[in-house]
């Protein structure tokens, strides 16, 4: 089975975040794996256990993106391929990544493309199912549970909390969501291995694609921090006393109960 | 004068708030376009498709088809396409939704045009439309224009105010045929866990529990609480990790974002993850017996005490108001 993940890298969780000239710092910042994507590398090294096959990692990025894959790659994943647009886009959107992806996959065989549900960035949500439409294949989101057997692949999704049961077939695409598994940590062997996984870096050259057939349709004009809350207030006295003041602000100063 | 599509939601029979919330940021982008409204579905529509036009739609199309009883991308995709290709709109507007999130990225993609998720807000300025988005699960917030193609948005439930309903709007209700052919993923079963139907993402007052409540059976205590506050209920994900509850109570970076009126966080300590998905909450309030709690940091109002102690007698006071207000 010929198995894609699509990773992106994304902020440390940890990560404060700063703005300057109206656009993110990155200076100094942690990078990770995208926590959803993370679920998506784990399952498909899952499923190729399973039903044999392949993984490949696939993500667009810098020079800085060779860190996440390799982590990959140490998860148990096969191979990686970077497309690199440090060089040759300044900037791009969910339309611009899908537009490279498609070009990619062109020549490619697929039967499963695993993406995250959301980059916790972002998190426009838009990359896997834009990316399966223009592919020609189905597409199920936020997805908890995957079951392959034969032709049939048989899914849980979480739709707000409620879990549907869908039935569908190969080739598919994906996205992953919190409670589909525990991704595992890369162990020491893995870790020694991924380092002579194959790890090929390509440029949107490479996929024949102009600057120009791949330009944004949307601009970021501004990023900003909202203005920090002013302190609160830490109510005091008996226990019972402060429990009344809070049901009397909450009603007659807040008027939300 | 320019069209607008506003794609609206049903549930259990009923429009979700969010399709009246979608009507109102049509009218932010455009006070004088023509809002469509299309309510999809397999039942009969004719009382959804009346209520958006009370809540600001000038005219609605609604479209009927056995393939809709379940919504599956396939078979709305293709029921909204039609609609689309009859009206050629100059934007079109959608919930932040499940489906929301599920359905808009494949228009986009057939329409080759872009796509703002999750909009919170709509400004005007020197003659750009601009939409704010939150980035970073709410650390910091985005402002973005759409530079070719149609204005595509999908809206954040519970943050742009609908419209005055109005009884007295009238609007004309047309209904088009569709062909729905393969769906390719078919809903065989929904098991429903969502709590009481009250949906985190949109409800006005949110009772979260955390590492503190200390097991399974203290989480209970976060459900009574919300209970009589007709609130939704989420979690830490220190409480689901834990196995107190269910992963899609999760709130913060990783699980859900959330902006209630009300937020009530019970025994959280508030990891920088965890507020990231609720800090843009109108109202914080936090209980946790450790007073050097981060949490405490973006509440409104604290009660620094044993949560055991402190929801019982709020559950108390509260059960006393509601009496009092019956009386």
């Amino acid at each position: 089975m010929n198995i894609y993940v699509l990773l992106k890298k994304t902020f440390d969780t940890e990560e404060q975040i700063n703005v300057s000239n109206a656009e993110i710092v990155d200076d100094g910042a942690e990078y990770i794996i995208n926590p959803y994507d993370e679920y998506a590398i784990e399952e498909a090294i899952v499923q190729r256990d399973t039903h044999g096959g392949e993984v490949t990692v696939v993500t667009i990025g810098d020079g800085k993106s060779e860190k996440q894959l390799r982590t990959a790659l140490a998860m148990g994943a096969d191979q990686a391929v970077l497309i690199n647009t440090e060089d040759d886009l300044e900037d791009g959107d969910q339309y611009t990544t899908v537009k490279i992806l498609e070009k990619f996959f062109e020549d490619k065989d697929v039967d499963l493309i695993l993406a995250g549900n959301v980059a916790i960035d972002e998190a426009s949500g838009q990359v896997g199912p834009r990316l399966a439409e223009t592919i020609g294949i189905p597409y199920v989101t936020t997805i908890t549970s995957l079951a392959i057997e034969g032709d049939i692949v048989t899914i849980e999704k979480d739709v707000e909390g409620d879990v549907e049961i869908i039935e569908t077939s190969l080739p598919l695409l994906v996205t992953c969501q919190q409670g589909l598994n525990e991704p595992r940590y890369p162990s020491l062997p893995g870790i020694m291995k991924a380092k002579k996984k194959p790890l090929a870096e390509m440029e949107i050259d490479d996929l024949n694609i102009e600057e120009e057939d791949v330009k944004a349709k949307t601009k970021v004009i501004e990023i900003f921090l909202l203005e920090e809350k002013a302190a609160g207030r830490v109510l005091e006295g008996e226990l019972d006393g402060q429990v009344k003041e809070l049901v009397s602000l909450l009603r007659n100063e807040q008027k939300i109960i | 004068m320019s069209k607008l599509l506003v794609i609206a939601e049903g549930r259990d029979g009923i429009l979700r708030n969010v399709s009246f919330e979608a009507v109102a940021v049509a009218k932010k982008i455009d006070a004088d376009a023509e809002i469509v409204g299309v309510v999809l579905g397999k039942e009969d529509l004719e009382e959804q498709a009346q209520e958006l036009i009370r809540y600001g739609a000038d005219r609605v199309i609604v479209v009927q088809h056995e393939k809709m009883k379940a919504y599956t991308s396939d078979g709305y995709g293709q029921a909204v396409l039609a609609v689309i290709n009859d009206e050629s709109p100059d934007g079109i507007v959608m919930g932040h939704t499940s489906i929301g999130k599920d359905l808009t990225p494949k228009l986009a993609s057939k329409l080759d045009t872009g796509l703002i998720s999750d909009v919170v807000a709509v400004e005007h300025n020197s003659g750009d439309v601009e939409f704010i988005r939150p980035i970073y699960s709410g650390k910091a917030f985005e402002r973005k224009i759409i530079t070719d193609g149609i204005t595509f948005v999908t809206v954040r439930p519970n943050n742009i105010p609908p419209l005055d309903r109005d009884t007295t709007r009238n609007g004309e209700i047309s209904t088009r045929k569709v062909e729905i052919k393969d769906i390719r993923t078919i809903v065989k079963d929904v098991v429903r866990k969502a709590s009481k139907g009250v949906d985190l993402s949109e409800a006005n007052i949110v009772i979260a529990g955390g590492r503190g409540v200390k097991s399974e059976e203290g989480f209970n205590t976060v459900h009574e609480l919300a209970e009589v506050l007709g609130a939704a209920v989420g979690a830490s994900r220190g409480a689901c990790d834990a196995g107190y509850c269910d992963y899609s109570l999760q709130i913060g970076q990783t699980g859900k974002v959330v902006t209630p009126d009300l937020y009530i966080a019970v025994g959280i300590s508030g990891a920088i993850q965890h507020l990231a998905g609720m800090s843009n909450s109108k109202v914080i309030v936090a209980i946790n017996k450790d007073p050097e709690a981060n949490i405490f940091g973006i509440a409104d109002y604290g009660i620094v005490g044993d949560l055991f102690e402190v929801i019982p007698l709020l559950i108390e006071e509260l059960k006393a108001l509601r009496s009092t207000v019956k009386a």
